[in-house]
């Protein structure tokens, strides 16, 4: 039977030797850490501790603001040394909560949950108050993911097993070392979904990943389901396509074609926040390329600073250029070391020259690579150049806003147009235009 | 106190630019410069079909793309761009072209026409609309149509049989045996002849992935099915549909010069389109024209229709409406 796939795509380098083999590591609690009041989409939370407060880890540092928002806890036990301003990965500054930790570390964890005699309600409620944010990367809220509205008919969950990013093994690491967690996960989120099939997307680049999953599995409606290893296999549109073949029209959700997409690490931490009561405190990240001296895999406690990871990971070599949090497709590159680490980071890179491989841009020669491999079907050259041009109303009827920005068309395209970041500008463009209009 | 150093060393040279933040091994000229590799095996063909003297057309040909290419950007006042390997291709493959022994001076004047009108006058590389190497082969057939017909028999063979396999067909009524015009050993310009050396150079460009294999399968077997068509309509007549894949600058075209990517569409379904198309009007012309050859005018005609063909055969966005 062939591998199920989507149409498009590319197939990079993986460069998941560095640090596949590297069991997950704590990393301990550096000399301070600061953590942002704001680690989801949605409204920052509001702070409930001052300077002077005394807190233990997992204690509640934050409070959400709206439904769209998520609680912030606390990583260490210690004192709070102030409510500051720092910058985040995206560049923007934000508030944080900075605590010193203390020489004895103590948990001020939730009552453990039976994941089996707890009510769905009151699993849906230790999912939201244990501050949950999606680990995929867009750092959704989970429990406002799971509470999808009533017409709306969800009949699976699907969970994001891909990994498609290269240099990044934390997913892989999480499945091979927590496999029966997060089967349990799993089972959690589909009792509060009512749900009775659940679908692991897994790339065949992770054949002992699945193969220790399906050991596990045993019956109860979760499927491993292998995948073609292509980027972006890990996009929720194209792994719903994959999976269910169902194709998320643009600008809705997977919950409009009936199923909720979770990453492995959400639904890890869905486990725990319910049969360990550990809020969300810490993020599962990979140090990795050629510019760092020694990759790892770590698990990281939140408001850590990236230069201190970076230390604990023994330093940049000389050559080093660019430092991206996230994947390298992506992902955001950094011109401070001081951001915090949040809840959602899931890769600190330390890229070199040789790996970006970078050249001249040259004008567009229409050779076509951009359109075949786009997995939404746009046509990424014409939409840059439109948006190169002020074309935006052009823009808007190509559907430059279904783009999702996965940076397949500039990573293939020979002439070397920035073509992701000119769409970015057009995007943003027409969707000025569009909320002017309305 | 270290923590501060790393600081300093590292802001003062980090990148600052979005995602993404890989890119493959392709560049430009890396295509371009391989395009003119995959042409060796026809261009050493040639010479030893018709002589090593016929180095000469190869290098007035690309000695005047080369400089036509780089006078123009001067006066631009635009950076001279020869090693991305654009001109070097033009001039290599309008040579190819040009019958044996054309004269040298003709064919500078040609590779002139190709990258200043082809080329330069629609705004430079990416921007034309027509294949350069075809402009300049058009003119020259406009401008010296008794040389650009008169062929040399193949050093390879004793007797002149025809001067071409599809000039014979059609003034001669007399047909070529498949097996030279498979290896090569027939009249015809430079580089159409041998079918074999052709098919290495474009088989090659499939493989790496600079030739998108749907503009040469869509010509193959439009070919294919109008020659069948033609030929079923009187066979002591029309020629055989394989007649028209070996004969004349068939290959050549469908290989090197339709599958240029800037006078070609960007779409899937417009590839087959243009393929078909091509296909349809050279059989037309070869069967039907006053002209033994249509490879060049059938692909400028389909160039002339890239932009509609572009535009009608955009690809239905994901989860789009249909």
């Amino acid at each position: 039977m062939r591998t199920k796939t989507f149409s498009g795509g590319i197939h990079p380098p993986e460069f998941k030797e560095l640090t596949e083999h590297l069991p997950l590591e704590v990393m301990p609690p550096t000399k301070q850490v600061a953590v942002p009041l704001s680690q989801s989409l949605g409204k920052p939370a509001k702070a409930l501790v001052k300077k002077g407060s005394e807190v233990r880890t997992g204690t509640l540092l934050a409070e959400p603001d709206g439904f769209i928002s998520a609680p912030i806890h606390s990583p260490v036990t210690g004192k709070v040394v102030s409510i500051a301003r720092e910058v985040s990965c995206n560049g923007y500054l934000q508030d944080v909560v900075v605590i010193q930790p203390a020489a004895d570390q103590e948990t001020d964890f939730f009552p453990p949950l039976d994941p089996r005699a707890a009510t769905t309600a009151q699993l849906l409620e230790r999912v939201q108050a244990a501050g949950i944010v999606g680990q995929g990367g867009a750092a959704f809220p989970t429990f406002v993911k799971l509470s999808p509205p009533k017409e709306k008919n969800v009949d699976s969950l699907v969970i994001n097993a891909c990994e498609c990013e290269p240099y990044l093994t934390r997913d892989y690491r999480l499945m091979l070392e927590r496999a029966a967690d997060l089967l349990e996960g799993a089972r959690i989120i589909m009792r509060i979904l009512g749900v009775q099939k659940c679908l692991i997307g897994v790339e065949d680049n992770k054949p002992d990943a699945i193969h220790k999953l399906r050991e596990i599995a045993g019956t109860g409606g979760i499927e491993i389901v292998p995948l073609k290893t292509k980027y972006p296999q890990g996009g929720e549109k194209m792994l719903i396509k994959a999976l269910l073949d169902r194709e998320v029209p643009p600008g809705k959700l997977p919950l409009d074609v009936g199923t909720i997409v979770q990453n492995v690490g959400t639904a890890i931490a869905v486990h725990d926040a319910v049969v360990t009561g550990e809020p969300a405190i810490t993020a599962v990240l990979t140090v990795s390329g050629k510019g760092i001296r020694n990759p790892r895999n770590l698990v990281v406690p939140i408001g850590t600073a990236v230069r201190d990871v970076i230390e604990f990971c023994g330093g940049i070599h000389d050559n080093a250029v660019r430092i991206v949090v996230g994947g390298p497709m992506m992902g955001a590159s950094q011109h401070t070391t001081k951001t915090p680490v949040v809840k959602a980071t899931s890769g600190i890179l330390v890229l070199t020259e040789e790996e970006i491989n970078k050249a001249a841009e040259t004008a567009c020669l229409k050779c076509g690579r951009c359109v075949s491999l786009c997995a939404l079907n746009l046509l990424p050259g014409r939409l840059a150049r439109l948006s190169r041009l002020g074309r935006f109303e052009e823009a808007e009827r190509l559907s430059i806003t279904a783009c999702m920005e996965c940076g397949t068309c500039a990573y293939e395209c020979p002439a070397h147009i920035p073509l992701v970041q000119w769409i970015r500008l057009g995007k943003q463009a027409v969707l000025r235009m569009q909320r002017a209009r309305n | 106190m270290a923590n501060e150093l790393l600081e300093t060393q590292t802001m003062t040279r980090l990148e600052l630019t979005t995602s993404p933040h890989l890119h493959n091994n392709w560049s430009t000229s890396r295509a371009m410069w391989l395009v003119s590799a995959a042409l060796l095996p026809c261009t050493a063909a040639a010479l030893i079909i018709f002589g090593w003297e016929q180095i000469g057309i190869l290098l007035a040909s690309i000695v005047s793309a080369a400089a036509t290419e780089a006078v123009i950007q001067k006066l631009r006042r635009l950076p001279v761009t020869l090693d991305d390997g654009s001109a070097v291709l033009t001039g290599w493959l309008l040579a190819l072209t040009l019958p044996p022994g054309f004269s040298l001076v003709s064919t500078a004047i040609g590779a002139i026409v190709a990258v200043g009108i082809g080329k330069h006058v629609f705004g430079g590389l990416g921007y034309n609309i027509f294949n350069p190497a075809l402009v300049g082969r058009a003119f020259l057939q406009a401008a010296f149509p008794v040389a650009m017909t008169t062929w040399k028999s193949p050093n390879l063979v004793d007797t002149i049989t025809s001067a071409t396999p599809l000039g014979g067909l059609k003034f001669d009524a007399t047909a070529s045996a498949l097996g030279p015009m498979f290896l090569g050993n027939t009249g015809g310009s430079l580089g159409e002849t041998s079918a074999l050396a052709l098919l290495i150079g474009g088989v090659f460009l499939i493989a790496v992935g600079i030739v998108n294999w749907r503009i040469p399968v869509a010509m193959g077997s439009g070919v294919l099915i109008f020659g069948t068509a033609v030929w079923l309509m009187d066979t002591q007549v029309y020629p055989s549909p394989v007649y028209h894949l070996l004969g004349g600058g068939f290959l050549l075209g469908a290989l090197f010069m339709a599958t240029d990517w800037v006078s070609s569409p960007v779409t899937g379904r417009g590839m087959w389109i243009f393929g078909l198309g091509i296909a349809l009007v050279v059989v037309v012309i070869r069967v039907f024209g006053g002209l033994p050859e249509g490879m060049m005018y059938a692909i400028l005609i389909m160039n002339a229709f890239v932009p509609m063909i572009d535009r009608y055969t955009r690809p239905k966005v994901f989860g789009a409406a249909a």
